[in-house]
């Protein structure tokens, strides 16, 4: 499906905020031992894109959009559906070939690499998680270790389920129906962390959730990141998400960036008049955002 | 149906050019059997069964092939050499092979239109006609004796003046043949109140109830004289004369001038009154074909006692009870379940073999996918009995042509399911396993393939079953299976017969449905089934 396509929906604004004054539930984490999967680990990748440029026929999903994302960042698009920010996400690990531009990860260009090569040193966490419905919950972690012949690929995802607080004894031979949709988005998160990758790409990731999973699986991923470091790519809808788990935050709108920064700058100098009205909208419905910005 | 047949001939062409290539001496050809096949109706099986115990004894092998289903696939059986002698009509000949038509003064004279036929036949086909066997079996328009006697019927004149009163019941055959029901409408101006479609087997039961009027029967038929019928006079000679005889391929013209020479012992023998009497006795007493035929031949002389050799197995008639005669025949029945299996079981595999892999090979180039499944869509379509024919002059007939025919047909419900299956597979899955690192080919396999599982084998259970059913249809070109008594059945108007192929291959589509159900469960366990209602 394109990206682009203009469907409305309610956006941001329409959802619940209230989630984020609850504590979280299982904010903590199992303590990280130095796992196994350690050695497999890969130094946080810087991501940049430069001019890239997508088309489809005569639409055009993404104009001139240059990003930076410094190595260890965490950074979020934001902007309504169709503004681009999914397709910039897919550029990265090459599900989009851009018309024109120069897309890098780590440094070298994604197009110097073979793509599923390249595919295999990114996680990726889809909005439904993606789980593959006929495999256990084990195989399906231990996915990116098996293709890069990892020789203890399933001892490296029961540490990684473990980290996401699915014991693998309990857990890994279940099929992904009999999870619930938050294990399953923690399955989906421990698949895309299992070959500890340099970067990780998240499509809208905890959007299909209930308000208090979903503060429960950002308490646990912002705690992942800290632990395992990584660059983190992430789309969503949600400015409070965003103003949690990002570093920064970049606001999307037609294919093109308004404004790239932290939530504080860009509710105190928005570039545009669309982020001061973006920022005003989310700022009045969220108390929480009002505190964080 | 033209069309077709005209490609037939043109395949039928080439191949007999071959053949004429390959001719061995004669002498090296004696032990070869001489087959002998029928169309699937009583006189026909009749006929064929006199010409092959004449043949044998005069110490000949035959191979019987009888039933072959209608004329197109006899013939096309017998200008590709696939069979080398079987009983046929003039009037069939000049109409529906030749689709000739001569005028009116011609077409009533016997002599000139099997003069006409013959030379068409050796020049056209290579076919030669032997000299007629002595009767004609032309249509015979047949009304019950109180509607004659009511509305004053006797020629077909006088039907076509009441006809706007009375309903007609014609079979298949009768209504899209040219020499059928639109000539009769043309000649007479024939113009029944109703016109009721009706398989040959209850023609003459719809009659003598009074469901319908009037039906058309052959003139030796011998029910006309069970249910007391009146055959109405072709008065203006409409019918061309439907004069029988042997017709012969061109391997035995080549090498068996003594099988010629004995099949002539039976020119100009039989009449009219004969046959009608000795269609009766298979078609109204139940009367096994084989003693039938071998009384016939002794009454005429050209037999001793008993010249089939093996004995005659007890007739069981239509009077008997079914349950009574499937277990007479279970073992006969068993063979023929196993025959049916067998055929539907190669058939399937090789389809599966064919379509899956056609499948995921489409997948990966849906340009072509529309196209190459909808080509196996159009296959699909062509009626059985045409795809058969089609077959034979490239594969004979048999087993082989059957297998390849039903395999065209198993291909289109599984191609279509395994693409669709392996199209629309779990998208977000397909997506992760692109995005996380996974080859073209392992995404296809280890993804697409078996999440496409439950739709696949809906799709192999679907070609089970409608293979089975058309595998029933392989007895019109001689690979047995329980087509075989079903076509018997019908040809001399045996329920039992025919019940006893009908119910076994109706068992068999159940069980084999059911088999198959229990292959999807194990293949495509809870969980798949539960994401792809989702």
């Amino acid at each position: 499906m394109s990206t682009i396509q203009a469907i409305t929906h309610s956006g941001w604004r329409g959802e619940r905020r209230c989630s984020l004054r609850l504590p979280s539930r299982d904010g903590s984490l199992p303590h990280v031992r130095e796992s196994s999967g350690a050695s497999t680990r890969r130094e946080p990748l810087a991501l940049a894109a430069r001019d890239v440029v997508q088309r489809y026929g005569d639409v055009i999903a993404l104009d001139r959009v240059s990003l930076d994302v410094a190595a260890g960042q965490s950074v979020a698009l934001v902007g309504e559906s169709g503004s681009g920010k999914t397709t910039l996400l897919r550029c990265f690990n090459r599900l989009v070939e851009p018309t024109s531009g120069v897309i890098s990860v780590g440094g070298s260009n994604v197009r110097d690499r073979p793509s599923v090569e390249l595919r295999r040193t990114i996680g990726y966490v889809p909005q439904d998680g993606g789980l593959m419905p006929h495999w256990r919950i084990l195989r399906n972690v231990a996915l990116v270790p098996t293709l890069l012949g990892i020789p203890n690929a399933s001892a490296v995802a029961t540490d990684t389920l473990a980290l996401v607080g699915l014991p693998a004894e309990r857990f890994g031979g279940r099929f992904p129906h009999e999870l619930s949709g938050g294990q399953r988005q923690r399955a989906a998160l421990a698949r895309a962390l299992a070959a500890r990758p340099g970067v990780v790409l998240m499509d809208e990731p905890f959007g299909a959730l209930d308000a208090i999973t979903r503060s429960d699986l950002q308490a646990a991923f912002d705690a992942l990141r800290h632990e395992l470091s990584f660059t983190m790519l992430m789309v969503t809808h949600d400015l409070a998400e965003a103003a949690r788990l990002a570093d920064e935050l970049v606001v999307m709108r037609a294919g093109r960036i308004e404004q790239q920064g932290t939530i504080e700058r860009l509710a105190s100098s928005p570039a545009t008049p669309y982020v001061a009205t973006l920022l005003e909208r989310a700022l009045a419905a969220s108390a929480p955002l009002r505190e964080l910005a | 149906m033209k069309r077709v047949i005209l490609a037939i001939a043109v395949v039928v062409a080439a191949s007999s050019a071959r053949a004429q290539d390959v001719a061995a001496p004669g002498d090296a050809l004696r032990g070869v059997p001489i087959i002998v096949a029928s169309k699937p109706f009583g006189e026909s099986y009749l006929l064929a069964e006199m010409f092959a115990q004449l043949l044998e004894s005069h110490r000949m092998v035959v191979d019987r092939r009888m039933g072959l289903g209608q004329t197109e696939i006899a013939m096309q059986a017998l200008r590709s050499g696939a069979i080398d002698v079987y009983p046929e009509y003039t009037g069939t000949g000049l109409l529906a092979v030749l689709h000739d038509s001569l005028t009116d003064s011609l077409a009533s004279d016997p002599r000139r239109v099997f003069a006409h036929v013959a030379r068409e036949f050796a020049s056209r086909y290579g076919v030669r006609w032997l000299p007629p066997l002595g009767f004609q079996n032309s249509y015979a328009i047949a009304v019950r004796r109180s509607t004659a006697a009511q509305y004053h019927l006797r020629t077909l004149s006088d039907l076509a003046r009441e006809s706007g009163h009375l309903v007609a019941g014609f079979t298949a055959d009768f209504i899209g043949r040219s020499d059928g029901l639109a000539g009769l409408a043309r000649a007479y101006g024939v113009r029944p109140r109703a016109v009721r479609p009706l398989a040959p087997a209850v023609k003459y039961q719809a009659l003598a109830t009074g469901a319908v009027d009037v039906i058309d029967g052959y003139s030796t038929d011998g029910l006309l004289s069970k249910y007391d019928l009146v055959t109405l006079v072709d008065d203006k000679h409409f019918f061309p004369p439907y004069e029988a005889a042997a017709v012969v391929g061109a391997r035995l013209q080549r090498e068996r001038a003594d099988a010629i020479a004995a099949l002539t012992l039976l020119s100009g023998r039989l009449d009219e009154s004969r046959m009608r009497v000795l269609n009766r006795r298979i078609e109204v007493d139940g009367e096994d074909v084989k003693r039938v035929a071998a009384d016939a031949l002794r009454d005429l002389g050209l037999t001793g006692a008993m010249s089939a050799g093996a004995p005659m197995p007890r007739s069981l008639s239509t009077k008997g009870s079914l349950p009574a005669y499937l277990w007479e025949r279970r073992a006969a029945i068993r063979t023929l379940v196993l025959q049916h299996l067998l055929l539907v079981a190669l058939a399937l595999g090789a389809a599966i073999t064919v379509a899956v892999p056609l499948a995921l090979a489409l997948e990966r180039a849906r340009s072509a996918a529309e196209p190459a499944i909808g080509v196996l869509g159009v296959l699909e379509t062509i009626p059985s009995i045409a795809l058969l024919a089609f077959m034979i002059p490239l594969f004979g007939i048999g087993v082989k042509p059957a297998l390849v025919a039903l395999w065209i047909y198993a291909l289109y419900p599984i191609a279509r399911s395994a693409y669709s299956g392996v199209r629309d597979a779990d998208p977000s899955a397909v997506e992760a396993a692109e995005a996380l690192g996974m080859t073209p080919s392992q995404r296809l396999l280890r993804v697409r393939l078996p999440l496409a599982a439950p739709v696949i084998m809906a799709g192999i259970r679907t070609a089970a079953v409608i293979t089975v059913g058309a595998a029933t249809l392989a007895a019109f070109i001689g690979a047995g299976g329980l087509g075989e008594p079903i076509v018997a059945g019908l040809a001399l108007a045996d329920t039992n017969m025919i019940l006893s192929g009908a119910l076994p291959a109706a068992a068999l589509a159940l069980v084999v449905d059911g088999v198959l159900a229990l292959v999807e469960r194990a293949v495509a366990p809870a969980h798949l089934r539960h994401t792809a209602s989702r």
